[in-house]
C-alpha cells in the first residue's frame, strides 16, 4: 500500500469493480479499491438467485457468478485491493481516510476518486410503523444475508411489506426454505419491483400481493406474533375498518433503497434531493472536480447490468481526468418535467463528446405515453412507449449535436396520449 | 450477605450503587430484566434540566439544581458525553410570555443561574428554524443533554469495577426482615440478603414499597412516544426547545441529543402497565406539535420511534425517605423528570444522609471513579486509536458502519461490566445498530461476536433475552 494513487475507488461491489477495470483499460494503472467487507463483489455475494447478466452477457448468471467475471478481470490486471477496510471520511481535495486492522487509521491521497458505495435498505424505523419492537423484524436484505450467507432461517411464518425486488426475491427464497409467506403488502397502487419478479417469485408460488395495503401494527413482546394490515386511501392513509390480521413470526421490510452518501456529504459534494445521490454530469463527474459517482450510490438501478455500464463510464471518465483531458465546461441542466421523478445526469456539458443516454423514472404508471426531450419549445427527441412504470428505469439517447446546439436547459416530460 | 442491596438498575439505582462503592461496604444490585437500564432510563428525553420547572421548595427543585451542577463532572468521569446546549422555553401567546416570567422567577428562587428572557429576534438568531409564531423564549443556559442509557450503564459498570455485584433476571417478589437482616426473594426462588435495602425500582418502586406495607407510596406510569432523526439532520436545532408548560405538563420537545441525533417527543398518557408499543395516533401527535414549533422538520430522516413509560408518584414529588414500617428500607420512588438530572445529587444524598444513619461509612481508598479510555474509541486521537489498533487489531475493524463502531468496542461491551448478553444490550453500550440502517448491516456480525464470546450456538443469540432469538433454525 502506498499513500498516493491516481484513482481511489470507494467500494468493491459491481460498481467499483467495473469502474476499476474500465479506468485501467483507459490507461491509468495506479488504482486502489477500498472494500469494507472481507471480499469483493458487494451485495451480489448474497444474491444467489439467477437473472443477472441477461443484458450484458446474454446469459442468466447468479449474483456471485456475475461478480466473479469482474473480480477475475480485476485480478488479471493486478489492481490493488484492500478488503476489510472502511473509509471514514473524504475531503474535497480527494484525501481519503480509512481504517483497517493492518494499517490502523490511515490516509490516501488520490488524483481522482470514484464513489461506488452502493445503497442501504430503508428500515422499519424510517416508516414509523406502530406497535412493538420484537425480534423477527428484518429488512429483506438482512434476511437474505442470514439465509444465503450465514445459513440460518430468520423465521417460518412471514409477512412482507413492500414489493421491491429484494422483497419479492425473499418471498420466493423463504418459501423455498420451507417458510410460509402469507402476504406481500404494497402501499402504492403498483409494485416497484420488476414484472418478471412478480411472476416468478409471487405468482408461481401463489403468494398474494396486496396493493394499496400497509402494515399498521406489529405485535409481539419478545418475538413477532402477528401484524395488522390495512388498506390505504389515495393519500396512502390507512382506512379504518379495513384491518386484516395475520399471525406470523417474521416481518420483512422491502420499502426502498437509499444511496449511502454519508461520505459524499462529508466531502461537501452536492446531492440531489430526488435521488439522494450526487448531482453529476454525463461523464458521472460530481460537482467536485475529479470525484465521480456510479452505481447505486448515484441512483438505485433495476439491474446490475446497468450498474456495470454506468460504472465503466465513470471509470473511463476518472482515467481521462487523471490523464489531463480536461476542458472548461459549458453547462446546462436537465429538468424533471411532467410525470418525471428524476433524470440522470442532472447536468450536461455541451462541449463533451459523445451521445448521452439519459436515465429517468416516472412518478407513476402511465399507458400509451410519449416521452419528450425539449429545449424551450424545440422538441429534441420524442419516443412512444406503451407502458411506463416507476419500477423500471427508462432511457433516452440524446445525440451530442443536439446537446451542443441547445440554447438552454433540456426538459424531459412524459405524457399520456388521449 | 451484603451490607446494601439496591433494587433496580436504572439511572438512580446506578448512581446510588456507584456512590456506595466509594465506601468500604459490600453492595449488590438486583435487576428484574435481563440487563440493566431496561425501563425509563433507556427511553427518555436525555435532558439535563436547568431547574426552573419544579415547584419552589420541592425535592425536585432541590435535587434538580444540585444535579445540574454535578452532571458535567459526573458524566466526564464516566466517559459519557454531556453537552451544555442550553434550553429554550418558547412562548406562542401573550399568556405564554407571562408564564416565562413566572418560570424565570421560580428558577431564581430554586437557585438557577444564567436565565434570560429573549425576544423573537434573538430566538431566531439562536434557532433559525423556529416557527414564525414564536414570540420569545426563556433561555436557560445551564440546560444540557446527556445520553441517559450511557450514563446509567457506565455508572453500574464503574460500580461493578469497584466491587459491586449485579444479579439480573431477579424480580423481587418477597421481602422479609428478621434479626436486622433483609431477605429478598426473586420470582424464581433465588434469595439475597443485606442489612440495608434501597428501593430504586422506577415504575416498580410502588410494588417494592407495598412489600413493606408502605401503602402511601403510589407509583403510576405515564407513556411517552418519541421519534428519532438521523445524525445527518443533527444540527437542525442546537438547543432543547420546550413549549411553555401548561397545566398538562411540559409537552413535546424538540432537541438535539448528546450523540447528535434529533429527538422529538414525548406524548404523555397515563397508563397502568409498562407497555411500550408506539401508536399511529401518538406519533402523529408528536409530528403535529413539532410542526408547530419548527419549520420543515426533516422528518424524512426518521430512523426510529419508541416509547418510554415514566414513573411518577401521586405525591408529584420525589420520594426519598426511609420506610415508615420497616427500618433500613430506603425509598427512592416516583423519580420522574427531572430524575436523570437529579441522579448524582440524589445518590449523594441517599448515601451520605440516609445510609450513613445505619452503617458506619469508611472511605474506600481503592475506589476508581474514572472509566478507561478504550471505552470511547471515537473520542480518541488518531495516534491513540492507532496505538490501540496495534495492541488489539480488532479496533481496526468497523462492524457498525453507520455509527462507525469497531469490533474491539463490541467485544469489550460483551466482556466487561455490566456484560452485554444480547444484541440490544450491545446497542445500548456501543451504539452499534443505533444508526440510520438500524442494524440492517451489522446485526449478523454483532450476533456472531456474541455467539463467539459467550461460546453459544448462533441460534441462541437473542435480540433482547430468551424468546427473542434472531433466527429460528438453519437454512436448507
Amino acid at each position: 500500500m502506498k499513500n498516493a494513487y491516481d484513482i481511489v475507488i470507494i467500494g468493491g461491489g459491481p460498481a467499483g469493480l467495473a469502474a476499476a477495470i474500465a479506468a485501467y483499460d483507459a490507461g491509468v494503472k495506479d488504482i486502489l479499491i477500498l472494500e469494507r467487507e472481507d471480499r469483493l463483489g458487494g451485495i451480489l455475494n448474497q444474491c444467489i438467485h439467477n437473472g443477472f447478466g441477461l443484458t450484458r452477457f446474454k446469459e442468466s448468471l447468479s449474483g456471485p457468478e456475475y461478480a466473479a467475471r469482474f473480480i477475475d478481470e480485476v485480478e488479471k490486471r493486478a489492481i490493488e485491493v484492500l478488503t476489510q477496510t472502511t473509509v471514514l471520511s473524504l475531503t474535497k481535495d480527494k484525501t481519503v481516510t480509512a481504517i483497517n486492522t493492518e494499517y490502523g487509521v490511515f490516509t490516501v491521497q488520490a488524483k481522482a476518486v470514484v464513489l461506488a458505495m452502493g445503497c442501504r435498505e430503508r428500515s422499519r424505523g424510517a416508516l414509523n410503523v406502530a406497535g412493538s419492537r420484537p425480534a423477527g423484524v428484518y429488512s429483506a436484505g438482512t434476511a437474505q444475508k442470514y439465509v444465503n450467507i450465514k445459513g440460518y432461517l430468520p423465521g417460518k411464518s412471514v409477512v412482507i411489506l413492500g414489493s421491491g425486488d429484494i422483497g419479492l426475491i425473499m418471498a420466493r427464497r423463504m418459501t423455498l426454505e420451507g417458510a410460509k409467506v402469507h402476504a406481500v403488502c404494497e402501499i402504492m397502487p403498483y409494485s416497484s419491483g420488476l414484472k418478471r419478479n412478480i411472476a416468478q417469485c409471487l405468482d408461481d408460488f401463489d403468494i398474494p400481493l396486496y396493493l394499496n395495503h400497509t402494515i399498521t401494527k406489529i405485535e409481539g413482546d419478545k418475538r413477532v406474533t402477528g401484524v395488522v394490515v390495512s388498506k390505504v386511501d389515495e393519500n396512502r392513509k390507512p382506512i379504518k375498518g379495513t384491518e386484516m390480521h395475520f399471525d406470523c413470526d417474521t416481518v420483512l421490510f422491502s420499502v426502498g433503497l437509499i444511496p449511502e452518501n454519508e461520505l459524499t456529504k462529508s466531502a461537501g459534494i452536492d446531492l440531489s434531493p430526488r435521488t439522494r445521490g450526487a448531482v453529476v454530469y454525463q461523464n458521472r463527474e460530481t460537482l467536485v472536480d475529479g470525484v465521480f459517482a456510479c452505481g447505486n450510490v448515484l441512483q438505485v438501478h433495476d439491474l446490475v447490468d446497468f450498474v456495470s455500464e454506468e460504472s465503466e463510464l465513470a471509470g473511463v471518465s476518472a482515467a481521462k481526468y487523471v490523464l489531463g483531458e480536461r476542458e472548461e465546461k459549458d453547462v446546462i441542466d436537465v429538468v424533471n418535467g411532467k410525470n418525471v421523478s428524476y433524470v440522470i445526469p442532472q447536468k450536461l456539458d455541451k462541449k463533451a463528446s459523445g451521445n448521452v443516454k439519459l436515465f429517468f423514472r416516472a412518478t407513476g404508471t402511465f399507458r400509451n405515453c410519449v416521452i419528450t426531450a425539449k429545449c424551450g419549445d424545440t422538441v429534441l427527441l420524442q419516443r412512444k412507449k406503451q407502458i411506463v412504470v416507476p419500477g423500471e428505469m427508462e432511457t433516452l439517447l440524446l445525440a451530442q449535436a443536439k446537446i451542443a446546439a441547445a440554447q438552454g436547459n433540456i426538459e424531459i416530460t412524459l405524457e399520456e396520449q388521449a | 450477605m451484603f451490607d446494601v442491596i439496591v433494587i433496580g438498575g436504572g439511572v438512580i439505582g446506578g448512581a446510588v450503587l456507584r456512590e456506595l462503592t466509594k465506601y468500604k461496604i459490600s453492595v449488590c444490585m438486583l435487576e428484574k430484566e435481563n440487563d440493566v437500564c431496561m425501563g425509563q432510563s433507556k427511553a427518555n428525553s436525555g435532558i439535563v434540566h436547568a431547574g426552573f420547572d419544579a415547584a419552589e421548595g420541592s425535592l425536585k427543585a432541590k435535587f434538580n439544581v444540585a444535579g445540574n451542577k454535578m452532571m458535567p463532572a459526573y458524566a466526564e468521569e464516566l466517559g459519557v458525553k454531556y453537552v451544555n446546549n442550553g434550553s429554550l422555553v418558547v412562548a406562542f401567546s401573550q399568556e405564554d410570555l407571562k408564564t416565562l416570567q413566572v418560570l424565570k422567577a421560580r428558577g431564581e428562587t430554586n437557585g438557577v443561574t444564567d436565565m434570560e428572557i429573549i425576544s423573537k429576534e434573538e430566538l431566531r438568531a439562536l434557532e433559525p428554524h423556529i416557527s414564525e409564531n414564536a414570540l420569545g423564549a426563556l433561555h436557560a443556559k445551564t440546560g444540557g443533554i446527556v445520553c441517559p442509557y450511557g450514563l446509567t450503564i457506565a455508572a453500574i459498570g464503574n460500580a461493578m469495577d469497584n466491587g459491586a455485584k449485579l444479579y439480573t433476571d431477579f424480580e423481587v417478589v418477597d421481602m422479609q426482615k428478621q434479626d436486622g437482616v433483609f431477605t429478598l426473594t426473586a420470582k424464581d426462588g433465588r434469595t439475597e440478603q443485606a442489612k440495608l435495602v434501597i428501593n430504586c425500582a422506577g415504575l416498580g418502586s410502588g410494588k417494592i414499597a407495598a412489600l413493606a406495607g408502605d401503602s402511601d407510596i403510589v407509583v403510576k406510569g405515564r407513556r411517552g412516544e418519541y421519534i428519532l432523526l438521523d445524525r445527518e439532520s443533527g444540527d437542525f436545532v442546537s438547543h432543547t426547545l420546550f413549549f411553555t408548560p401548561t397545566q398538562k405538563g411540559k409537552g413535546i420537545l424538540v432537541t438535539q441529543t448528546a450523540d447528535n441525533n434529533i429527538l422529538l417527543g414525548p406524548t404523555s398518557e397515563e397508563v397502568e402497565t409498562g407497555n411500550t408499543d408506539t401508536t399511529a395516533d401518538g406519533l402523529a401527535f408528536v409530528i403535529q406539535k413539532v410542526n408547530a414549533m419548527v419549520n420543515n422538520p426533516p422528518l424524512y430522516n426518521t430512523i426510529t420511534s419508541f416509547t418510554g413509560v415514566r414513573a411518577y408518584s401521586t405525591r408529584h414529588d420525589f420520594i426519598l425517605e426511609e420506610s415508615k414500617h420497616v427500618a433500613g428500607l430506603l425509598h427512592c420512588a416516583g423519580i420522574e423528570s427531572p430524575g436523570l438530572t437529579s441522579a448524582p445529587a440524589i445518590a449523594k444524598y441517599v448515601v451520605e444522609e440516609l445510609v450513613s444513619k445505619h452503617i458506619d461509612l469508611q472511605k474506600n481508598e481503592n475506589f476508581q471513579g474514572k472509566r478507561k479510555a478504550e471505552y470511547f474509541f471515537k473520542q480518541l486521537s488518531v495516534e491513540e486509536q492507532n496505538a490501540l489498533i496495534r495492541k488489539d487489531p480488532s479496533y481496526g475493524r468497523i462492524v457498525c458502519r453507520c455509527e462507525q463502531i469497531t469490533e474491539g468496542e463490541i467485544v469489550r461491551a460483551i466482556r466487561e461490566n455490566p456484560p452485554a448478553k444480547n444484541i440490544d444490550a450491545v446497542k445500548r453500550r456501543t451504539r452499534a445498530g443505533m444508526g440510520r440502517c438500524q442494524g440492517g448491516f451489522c446485526q449478523p456480525f454483532v450476533a456472531e461476536l456474541i455467539a463467539k464470546q459467550q461460546g453459544i450456538p448462533f441460534e441462541q443469540v437473542t435480540k433482547n433475552g430468551k424468546g427473542s432469538e434472531i433466527v429460528v433454525g438453519v437454512s436448507k
